[in-house]
């Protein structure tokens, strides 16, 4: 067991400091950097993922104890699961998209704009 | 440190090994709590656009009203933090002071998002107004109903606390409330850069 628990708080200052940083960055790279939107959703979602990682290690403790490995292990893989089900998701019904039916797809949105712009 | 064996030295909620079996636990917890977000995440992406007749989430989504939010959120998870450290040093009058303020920033996240609920209502777009609107407010609504839920979770514990002082048991129950609190800024910290972020990019 290490001996953090006295003294000066460092590593939540540090954590939370980061954190704030990479909130600004990605706030700034979404509406102010005028990145191409590809390069905007990877880079925010890299810092997101930075985010996670200052709670989980700076915050949480999660390495602590002889449940430390099982612990990490864990949140790893429920991270995987959630990335195959986001993604998984997304791919799967990215088929037939180009379709635009009548019936509310992406192509109704469009729809929308034109007749706003009529009225 | 042997797994079976109860300590005499170390942070008070790791001593039995009981304790130390539930804090595990409540981490293999966590893991299908992000499973089960992670269903309304895919649900929102899929409907994203799908907005039908009511407005684009580009049209309603502010920066500065979710920024707010963020804040609020990420500064109650650090002060959550810094409760977890008094209690280490053997301080429940820090343990206290700070788990208060948290809750506070928390109850403050939760007022901003019913405001924000309650605009987005005004202009149009609720839980029926569309398939994108229903799966926003349903990701967004359970991370809302998990901080409501915490929030009263840690109320009944600082009565605990306040009753038995720090004890090994007390200590415990505070670091998991601890780790749930975190774990709901985990989730908002992808809320704010999927929903909030790319909405206003795409």
């Amino acid at each position: 067991m290490s001996g953090h628990s006295e003294g000066f708080p460092k590593k939540h200052i540090v954590g939370f400091l980061g954190s704030m940083v990479l909130t600004i960055a990605a706030a700034w790279a979404a509406v102010g950097s005028g990145l191409p939107t590809p390069w905007i959703i990877a880079s925010i979602m890299v810092m997101a993922v930075i985010q996670a990682g200052i709670q989980l290690f700076m915050f949480m403790h999660m390495t602590e104890t002889e449940s430390g490995g099982i612990q990490v292990g864990n949140m790893l893989h429920a991270f995987f699961i959630a990335a195959i089900i986001i993604a998984g998701s997304i791919w799967t019904m990215s088929f037939g998209y180009a379709h635009n039916h009548d019936d509310g797809g992406s192509g109704e949105m469009e729809m929308e704009n034109h007749q706003d712009m009529e009225e | 440190m042997s797994a079976e064996s109860d300590l005499t030295t170390g942070p008070l909620e790791y001593r039995s090994h009981e304790d130390r079996m539930t804090i595990l636990g409540f981490w293999i917890f966590l893991g299908a709590e992000i499973a089960l977000f992670s269903t309304l995440f895919a649900t929102y992406a899929v409907m994203f656009g799908r907005t039908a007749k009511a407005p684009s989430p580009a049209e309603l989504f502010e920066l500065p009203m979710v920024l707010i939010m963020t804040f609020l959120l990420l500064t109650s998870s650090f002060t959550c933090g810094i409760a977890i450290h008094e209690m280490r040093r053997g301080s429940l009058k820090g343990l206290l002071t700070w788990l208060a303020v948290t809750l506070l920033l928390g109850l403050g996240f939760l007022g901003f998002e019913i405001y924000e609920f309650v605009h987005y209502a005004h202009e149009g777009a609720t839980l029926p107004s569309s398939a994108f609107w229903s799966s926003f407010f349903v990701l967004t609504g359970t991370h809302g109903l998990h901080v409501l839920l915490g929030i009263s979770w840690a109320s009944l514990l600082i009565v605990q606390l306040r009753r038995r002082g720090l004890t090994q048991v007390t200590s415990r129950k505070m670091f998991v409330v601890g780790l749930y609190w975190h774990f709901l800024d985990v989730i908002w910290i992808f809320i704010f850069t999927s929903v909030y972020l790319i909405g206003m990019v795409v």
